[in-house]
């Protein structure tokens, strides 16, 4: 039986901890509003990319056709890009990401196809260290970046494009947790390279006589490696929305259960000093009845 | 003019611009060009330059840098790499 001390010390230590993930939980609603915002208003930017690259495409094809949109022609060897957290205390945000991302690796290794790893955030890393070292070409970490823009995505898009040219790997796709609110955000397999081109609706545009400045195999030459930067952006944008809101709900269930162990322990306390004093005054009682 | 055309600006950190105009002025790489309602379908790369948009006797001038338009039915969409209001 753990004695009055000890219980209190108990008590207050829990209720520390409970003040910490409060503010916690404070911390990342704020940042969530933040990170929610920049997601959304990165969205159009890269739809209407999107989109301009589906209509070129259809206009592009066969021998003419770039080969970032082509592909290879292969498919051996795969390069899987995983964007999580940089930081943990966020529940299960980062092993989502990464049990979607090993699912694929492993399969595509049952197929005995060649895989590399590009790992983005330290949490990512750590977890696909242990399992997959030797294939982890490049990792970055960051949890230096204050804001998101396309400066911080155009490194790793360098990288990607030059693992391409070099005939490195065949396929490239992106990992990353698609927001969807603020309870659910699913994580997502996104192909980067060979380029995803929607091609349902953009028939009948593509149909109508386009001017090209210049040429349409020029623009789509420059458009494509753009198009890479501004998906990788896109995916920490709503990553970053998707940690905060993830550490939110995170810190949210600690306080909560911070709370009920207090209430607990507070009762368990009182008990316990209750029967104390009881057992003090029988004490005192029957030791005056002797006299 | 009846017509309006229906303009957007989008940089990747946002939507800069967005609305029905009566002309836009921009800085093709082959030459600048002005963009008017129902104007036939097309495609340019930017240079750096300044895009102008009239809306009735008022202009806006924004500072784009890289990028591209598009003209299509639906309108003209500019996508900048870097664009904010001179």
């Amino acid at each position: 039986m753990a004695s009055l001390k000890d219980m209190r010390n108990r008590i207050s230590s829990v209720k520390a901890t409970q003040k910490i993930t409060k503010a916690m939980q404070m911390v990342a609603a704020a940042k969530l509003r933040r990170s929610q915002d920049a997601a959304q208003n990165a969205r159009p930017y890269a739809e209407r990319m999107s989109a301009v690259i589906s209509n070129l495409a259809a206009g592009v094809s066969g021998d003419g056709a770039p080969r970032l949109l082509a592909g290879t022609g292969r498919d051996q060897r795969h390069l899987i890009i995983v964007a999580a957290a940089d930081r943990g205390l966020a529940g299960g945000f980062t092993s989502s990401i990464v049990r979607a991302a090993r699912e694929r690796i492993a399969s595509l290794l049952e197929q005995g196809k060649d895989v590399k790893i590009i790992a983005i955030g330290k949490k990512a890393n750590a977890q696909l260290r242990r399992l997959y070292a030797d294939r982890i070409v490049e990792t970055y970490d960051l949890s230096s970046a204050r804001t998101l823009t396309l400066s911080v995505a155009q490194p790793i898009a360098d990288r990607i494009l030059s693992l391409y040219e070099e005939g490195d790997v065949d396929v490239v796709t992106l990992f990353y947790s698609h927001f969807k609110s603020v309870v659910t955000q699913t994580p997502t397999a996104r192909q980067l390279i060979p380029a995803q081109v929607d091609t349902s609706g953009s028939a009948d545009v593509a149909g109508a006589a386009y001017d090209y400045e210049p040429s349409e195999e020029d623009i789509l030459e420059t458009l494509l490696p753009r198009n890479i930067t501004v998906q990788v952006l896109s995916a920490l944008l709503e990553n970053m929305a998707g940690f905060y809101a993830s550490q939110m709900t995170a810190m949210d269930n600690a306080t909560r259960n911070a709370g009920d162990m207090i209430r607990s322990l507070t009762i368990q306390y009182n008990r316990t000093r209750q029967a104390q004093i009881t057992k003090e005054l029988i004490e005192i009682i029957s030791g005056a009845e002797a006299l | 003019m009846a017509d309006k055309l229906h303009f957007s600006l989008v940089a990747p950190e946002r939507e800069v611009f967005s609305g029905e105009v009566d002309r836009v002025d921009a800085a093709g790489v082959e030459g600048d060009f002005g963009v008017l309602a129902a104007h036939a379908p097309f495609m340019t790369a930017l240079r750096e330059g300044v895009v102008v948009v009239h809306q009735g006797t008022a202009t806006r001038t924004f500072e784009v840098h890289g990028g591209f338009a598009d003209v299509n039915a639906q309108g003209l969409t500019i996508l900048a790499e870097h664009a904010v209001e001179a």
